[in-house]
């Protein structure tokens, strides 16, 4: 079965294209904007971490090493089209248009770090682990009702295909012939499973053949293999002829999240010699260095402005007003129940440190 | 708001549940209905009888057999501009969904702080009393009103049920319609044609009394109402309250009711512990404490699994125990 569904690669591990007709895709404008975007995710996620390291945020859950599979996908979308991201999948949603403020905020706790900015259809985080494949497929839905030509792209991880909602997702994407992509990144583990646990098929693409839907299996490190494949996954949903299943097979270097150690259960070695071989954006900078289009001052000038949007994105982050407890009561509901209106009161009493026995009822 | 139509029609519930249904498919495009069996079967209990035929497959839907997937792709609808009407077979069937429920579909407003919000409708056919198989006898509403951001409503009368459930599909936020199906054909009554609502919220008096108030819902307010029908003749005037909406319970109705008449009688079919039996205790002890005369009386059912249906009539909570407890507050 694996042989079935071969890994599908643009451009190699040394920067080679590996098919004369890609050349006409592989352009140095495109490589450079990839560069660019792999570049500033990077540098995002490494600055995640250190933020969390220093308690200036929370718990952080890192995406280093998936950053080809992100950022391709995302590129491939159009700006109406909708995003299903799990939490590891900012690089892709900081690509498609969030803001980085935002996502910042997210990770230091705030729900507005949930709110997308005006007219970018990005759902929050799916948290339990494959909920948001369904909502992907009615948002969808309602797109193809309304007869227009945007889809839906969903994000989920290797681990996620064990889930009900996994089976559920795409078997009604299937029959309503949604126009959605089911983007999977196979990073290898869920937290600490690694895949031969999670499942006995030895590819994640192959599962579509259950749903009469193509699947596809891509090098999740390889930038323009994974916006190629996306790309057509979604000219597939838009023109009506239903949803895709793309397996990127990717890694990820560093830990679940923060609050993990990877060395428990895997030899981070193989994390360190997968930097050397197959990292994503080594392989964009082989192949501008192939094609003579690397510049190193140039390369320096896209780190260089990375960082300072980054940095940007964390004053704003910081400077942000102070939590404000009415949220906790005012956004449950359109209007808050008497439940909440006085448990919102007796909260603001009690802070006021008024005796509640000394006020009038 | 109550508002009256000029024509009435008779119709039992599950008639009336169709009719607000037919109403707003009608009246919004935007509604659309869904689950297991609800197009050219019309449902298991023939709630959806004919509305495939009248709106077409894209309105009323059958979708694979599916809890979790088509309340979560409902999700993704209603924030998608849609507004969906979703049937669960039975109440007892829901838990698959439970998580898109819990985690999604009740959070999503207060995850977003109102940029994305789920104004769907998940209705069920809830209760024991009519001899079904194993698990399809459930009356779980506690999981669900102990959920933050759910709505969650039992109508007991026709008239309520197609008030609700339009007042429901209306609602910006996520509503739990559950049905007693032991009602579904049981009477009939006149229910206005075109559009109307009961407000979610609000209880019903379904009859004024003086000595004790018996507060109840659902499919059990036929059972309370015989109870009390007997005990009128032994000459203890009785008020009878519907809660209609069990989340947010209508702490004023209740309020008022113990206070004028000082003794308390909670009555529901779903097991003692963790009911919302427990929620009308509070309301009445931080409302009227002092005005009791004596300790308030729950008549439920009990700690265990709703039983096989050979079972069922001792399970329920019937006219005679619902009696004993009238009298047990009476002669405090």
């Amino acid at each position: 079965m694996e042989n079935d569904f071969p890994i599908k690669m643009w451009i190699d591990e040394n920067g080679n294209v590996q098919e004369k007709e890609y050349k006409e895709v592989v352009t140095e404008k495109l490589t450079r904007t990839f560069y660019q975007q792999l570049i500033r995710i990077r540098t995002f996620d490494r600055k995640g971490i250190s933020l969390q390291r220093q308690g200036r945020i929370g718990t952080y859950a890192p995406f280093e090493g998936q950053e080809a599979s992100q950022v391709g996908s995302a590129m491939a979308l159009e700006t109406n089209d909708w995003m299903f991201p799990s939490y590891r999948d900012h690089g892709a949603t900081m690509t498609f248009g969030h803001s980085l403020k935002n996502i910042l905020l997210f990770w230091n706790g705030r729900n507005e770090g949930c709110i997308p900015p005006e007219g970018k259809n990005i759902f929050p985080p799916g948290i339990p682990i494959a909920t948001q494949l369904p909502h992907a497929v009615g948002a969808a839905f309602a797109e193809k009702r309304k007869g227009s030509k945007n889809a839906a792209i969903v994000y989920f991880g290797d681990g996620a295909t064990s889930e009900g909602d996994f089976h559920e997702g795409l078997n009604m994407a299937s029959v309503f012939d949604a126009p959605v992509v089911f983007f999977n990144q196979n990073n290898g583990y869920a937290i600490s499973v690694p895949m031969e646990k999670q499942m006995n098929t030895k590819t994640i693409a192959q599962k579509a053949l259950a749903y009469d839907m193509p699947g596809v299996r891509v090098d999740g490190n390889d930038v323009f293999a994974v916006y190629a494949e996306t790309l057509k996954a979604l000219d597939r949903a838009r023109s009506g002829e239903g949803p895709t299943l793309i397996e990127a097979v990717t890694w990820r270097y560093g830990a679940h999240t923060t609050a993990d150690d990877p060395t428990k259960y895997r030899d981070q070695l193989e994390s360190e010699r997968r930097r050397e071989e197959a990292d994503p954006v080594l392989r964009v900078e082989r192949l501008l260095k192939n094609q003579g289009w690397f510049d190193e001052q140039w390369a320096e000038e896209v780190k260089k402005q990375a960082a300072h949007e980054v940095d940007a994105a964390v004053a704003e982050m910081e400077s942000f007003p102070p939590v404000d407890p009415n949220d906790i009561f005012d956004h449950v509901f359109a209007e808050p129940t008497w439940q909440l209106q006085e448990q919102k009161q007796q909260y603001f009493q009690a802070k006021k440190g008024v005796p509640v026995w000394n006020q009038q009822q | 708001m109550e508002s009256t139509a000029v024509k009435k029609k008779t119709m039992t519930l599950v008639q009336a549940i169709t009719d607000g249904m037919r109403t707003m498919l009608e009246e919004d495009d935007r509604v659309l209905v869904l689950g297991e069996d609800v197009g050219k079967n019309g449902g298991v209990f023939r709630a959806t009888d004919h509305l495939q035929e009248e709106f077409g497959e894209d309105r009323v839907m059958d979708t694979p057999l599916s809890e979790a997937g088509f309340i979560g792709a409902a999700i993704g609808m209603a924030v998608n501009g849609l507004r969906p009407v979703a049937e669960i077979q039975f109440l007892g069937f829901i838990y698959p969904a439970y998580e898109q429920i819990m985690t999604h579909a009740s959070r999503l407003r207060s995850r977003t702080m109102g940029h994305y919000t789920v104004p769907i409708v998940i209705r069920a056919p809830y209760g024991a009393g009519v001899r079904a198989p194993e698990i399809h006898s459930d009356s779980t509403e506690a999981i669900f009103t102990h959920m933050p951001g759910l709505k969650v409503v039992c109508p007991a009368s026709p008239s309520d049920a197609k008030g609700l459930l339009i007042a429901a599909i209306e609602d910006p936020d996520p509503v739990l319609y559950l049905e007693p199906m032991r009602c579904y054909r049981s009477s009939r009554e006149e229910v206005a044609e075109g559009k109307y609502t009961v407000e979610i919220g609000k209880a019903k008096k379904v009859q004024e009394g003086e000595d004790v108030t018996v507060i109840t819902w659902g499919a059990m307010v036929p059972v309370a109402a015989q109870a009390v029908k007997e005990m009128e003749a032994t000459g203890v005037s009785c008020e009878l309250i519907d809660l209609r909406t069990l989340y947010p319970i209508d702490r004023d109705t209740i309020a008022e009711s113990v206070q004028k008449t000082g003794r308390t009688v909670i009555v529901h079919e779903a097991h003692g512990t963790g009911g919302v039996g427990n929620d009308v205790l509070a309301i009445v002890n931080d409302t009227s404490f002092l005005y009791q005369k004596a300790p308030v009386e729950r008549v439920t059912g009990f700690d265990s699994p709703v039983p096989f249906f050979s079972f069922e009539d001792e399970y329920l909570p019937t006219p005679a125990r619902v009696k004993y407890a009238i009298e047990k507050v009476i002669k405090f």
